[in-house]
């Protein structure tokens, strides 16, 4: 394989697929708190829909969601998603459903005192989630929340089946250029090996961090 | 018979629905053939990566560690092109179907070894120590004692990865299997209705999954007693 290839497809291509991570990561992450809050709210209405929402996308694949969005949408509302976008919607809205789970779940293991306590100080529900609840589910959602970065970066690959230039499409561009498949699809597979190891050591970094705020220490 | 569905003026065509009906078929069983071979695939592999892990010697411990996280921490999408173009430049052919259905597999099995290592592990240490103590041989620890209590653990986390993985299938439409996905882009390309065949395809998911991960959950509650 020349240098050619690798500064003209492969190296843009790890770009866009670490830009993807970060934009869809960020989307799944307001997704996920916001989902995940309200399932624990106090209107059964609002949990209702919450549900509704993480059962729908839970339920579908990610890539049927990537199509649907790039191919049935359009015509739907009259506007087109650029694929990056539409990519980014489908990772964003289905990785987020997944989070809400995790968002939930750390919420309601805080020990119920703690709420009561917010209670008893008479805090408004969104200090009470805000300064007691939060800080201490955090830390606790991070190591899923890991996990799930993980599979969001693995996901990211999906994309290139839309024709968005990620690293995988650029596997793909150098295959036809070289004739030589094991060698680019093996360095691919080391890039996304790579990024999920710089993922978990920083999610592990990050843990740390937050947990030694509660005055908690991580091995 | 057509009506129009939106402000934007775009329709929803029943009829495209019932073309795509026999198209639709053919693809569910193809996905639910790949589910379960992957299914038992990523069973038994699983098993023995889980052994691997667990074994006395450090010589195989280590390159099993290495080749699982490997597998588990790339892409499905790359590993089923790797496997789709690098077999058969290496003289090994198999069809496009056969291809995935090992992919997915191979892919999974390094979460359930997860799964199965997180069972046994759960196992409390005094159940060991029990069984050593009233001098059971190994199989009779084996049989009776630890996979009695670690399957309450292993059987729904199984079934969790078996609805990840229906929902992975429509990768293999990047190789060009005809399941779901393919199906419905193929019915697209045809009659230039994408709209139908991929609503279509996205509701069915819902519609297995949904069910199948409440069983799950149903499973979870009962075997947790």
């Amino acid at each position: 394989m020349t240098a050619g290839l690798w500064q003209h497809w492969v190296l843009p291509g790890i770009w866009i697929t670490v830009q993807l991570t970060v934009y869809s990561a960020a989307l799944a992450a307001a997704v996920a708190f916001g989902i995940g809050m309200a399932r624990t709210h106090r209107s059964r209405f609002v949990r209702f829909l919450a549900g509704f929402y993480t059962e729908v996308f839970r339920g579908t694949s990610a890539l049927v969601l990537m199509f649907w969005l790039f191919f049935v949408l359009p015509p739907l509302v009259g506007w087109q998603l650029v694929p990056m976008w539409a990519a980014v919607l489908a990772l964003g809205l289905s990785y987020g459903a997944y989070g809400a789970e995790i968002v939930r779940g750390a919420l309601n293991a805080v020990a119920p005192a703690q709420r009561e306590a917010g209670i008893a100080l008479s805090l408004t529900p969104w200090q009470r989630m805000r300064l007691v609840l939060l800080p201490q589910a955090v830390p606790e959602m991070l190591p899923p929340f890991c996990n799930l970065l993980v599979e969001l970066l693995k996901g990211t690959a999906l994309v290139s089946l839309l024709g968005v230039g990620d690293v995988s499409f650029a596997a793909y561009l150098v295959r036809l250029a070289t004739q030589d498949s094991a060698q680019i699809y093996s360095a691919t597979l080391v890039v996304y090996f790579v990024l999920a190891f710089g993922i978990t050591r920083g999610m592990k970094a990050l843990e740390r961090r937050t947990k030694a705020n509660l005055g908690v220490t991580v091995k | 018979m057509t009506y129009s569905a939106g402000a934007a003026g775009s329709s929803w065509d029943w009829s495209a629905v019932w073309d795509f009906m026999p198209r639709f078929w053919d693809g569910v069983l193809v996905t639910l053939q790949v589910l379960a071979l992957g299914s038992l695939i990523s069973f038994s592999l699983g098993l023995v990566w889980a052994l691997g892990l667990r074994a006395p010697s450090r010589l195989v411990r280590w390159p099993v560690t290495a080749v699982t996280e490997f597998i588990r921490t790339t892409p499905l999408l790359v590993q089923l092109f790797f496997l789709f173009f690098v077999l058969p430049e290496w003289g090994v052919k198999f069809s496009a179907l056969t291809t995935g259905v090992l992919a997915i597999g191979l892919h999974y099995s390094t979460y359930t070894a997860q799964v199965y290592r997180a069972g046994i592990d759960a196992v409390p240490k005094g159940q060991w120590e029990a069984a050593t103590a009233l001098s059971l041989p190994v199989h009779r620890t084996w049989l009776a004692v630890i996979l009695p209590q670690a399957v309450r653990r292993i059987v729904p986390a199984l079934g969790n990865y078996v609805i990840s993985m229906l929902k992975d299938t429509p990768l293999l439409a990047g190789i060009s299997v005809l399941e779901l996905l393919q199906q419905s882009r193929l019915e697209g390309a045809s009659t230039f209705q994408y709209t139908e065949p991929l609503t279509v395809v996205g509701i069915a998911f819902i519609l297995i999954a949904y069910p199948a991960s409440l069983l799950v959950r149903a499973l979870e509650r009962r075997l947790a007693r």
